[in-house]
């Protein structure tokens, strides 16, 4: 049983409270409060592309967030009910926190066409996740996608 | 804590003030507020993110829009931020190569001048 489970309406509005709840489960469970931020920042991210998804697909299905206190490690899965973008299933190749990674968003910075204002790379959250939890995992089912995501708890034995 | 914005001119470089957090619920404020500057004709752009408290891939999207905007009008746009956890999702997607960031407002309006 997960320690905490929050389910909300996907709406951009609520994912700041996901996040909040997030951090503050993660410091009850002994993260290190240096890894909070990054709790924070990765479990919105995975919040926001989830609240995406559903918008487009399920507008009235909630989005599921669980935090698990397991000892030596926090673990939050972010789960949707909405089918898998192309591409949304995996963080880009050579995802791996030093930027390698991460060049969707510099390519679209560097086209000389238009585009509009705010166009992220599909994928892009989940590659900003992958630079930011240690362990992260995105399974995608029939019945939508799953982000796992764990940082070690400082309540080490 | 919700999204503060404030604009003003200086030596002909538009700085823009973002107080708060920049996510996918107040991001589409800030891109409104760019287009307008540069709908009105602002392509020497300042985004002083001194006092954001949060940033996330949303918010980064924006920016970069803004960029692309002034851009296709030879403009620019820095930003001015020494916070540490801001700093690090712009390290960790690479746009570090991307922005000029500065310490301080005067310090990126100086560096714009000598681009001119």
């Amino acid at each position: 049983m997960a320690t905490v489970e929050v389910t909300f309406t996907p709406l951009p509005a609520h994912v700041r409270t996901a996040r909040l709840v997030a951090a503050a489960v993660a410091r009850r469970s002994g993260v290190d409060e240096a890894l909070l931020n990054e709790v924070r920042l990765a479990v919105g991210e995975a919040c926001s592309r989830a609240v995406e998804a559903h918008q487009r697909h399920c507008p009235a299905e909630p989005v599921r967030i669980e935090m698990t206190d397991q000892g030596e490690r926090f673990v939050v899965v972010v789960s949707d009910h909405a089918p898998a973008a192309p591409g949304a299933s995996s963080p880009p190749p050579g995802a791996n926190g030093n930027g390698a990674g991460h060049r969707g968003l510099i390519e679209v910075a560097h086209e000389e066409d238009g585009g509009d204002l705010g166009v992220i790379p599909v994928g892009f959250g989940l590659a900003v996740i992958s630079g930011l939890a240690d362990d992260v995992h995105v399974s995608s089912t029939s019945v939508g996608v799953s982000v796992r995501m764990s940082w070690p708890s400082a309540i080490t034995a | 804590m919700d999204l503060k914005l404030g604009h003003y001119n200086k030596d002909g470089i538009e700085v823009v003030d973002v107080e708060g957090e920049i996510d996918v619920y107040t991001a589409p404020r800030l891109r409104e507020l760019l287009i307008d500057l540069v709908n009105k004709n602002n392509y020497q752009l300042v985004v002083n993110m001194e006092k954001v408290e949060f940033l996330d891939s949303t918010g980064l999207g924006v920016l970069v829009g803004g960029l692309k905007r002034v851009r296709a009008h030879d403009g620019s746009l820095d930003l001015v931020c020494t916070q540490e956890r801001i700093l690090k999702i712009f390290r960790i997607t690479g746009l570090t190569k991307v922005f000029g960031i500065h310490e301080t407002v005067d310090a990126a309006i100086a560096a714009k001048k000598l681009e001119k």
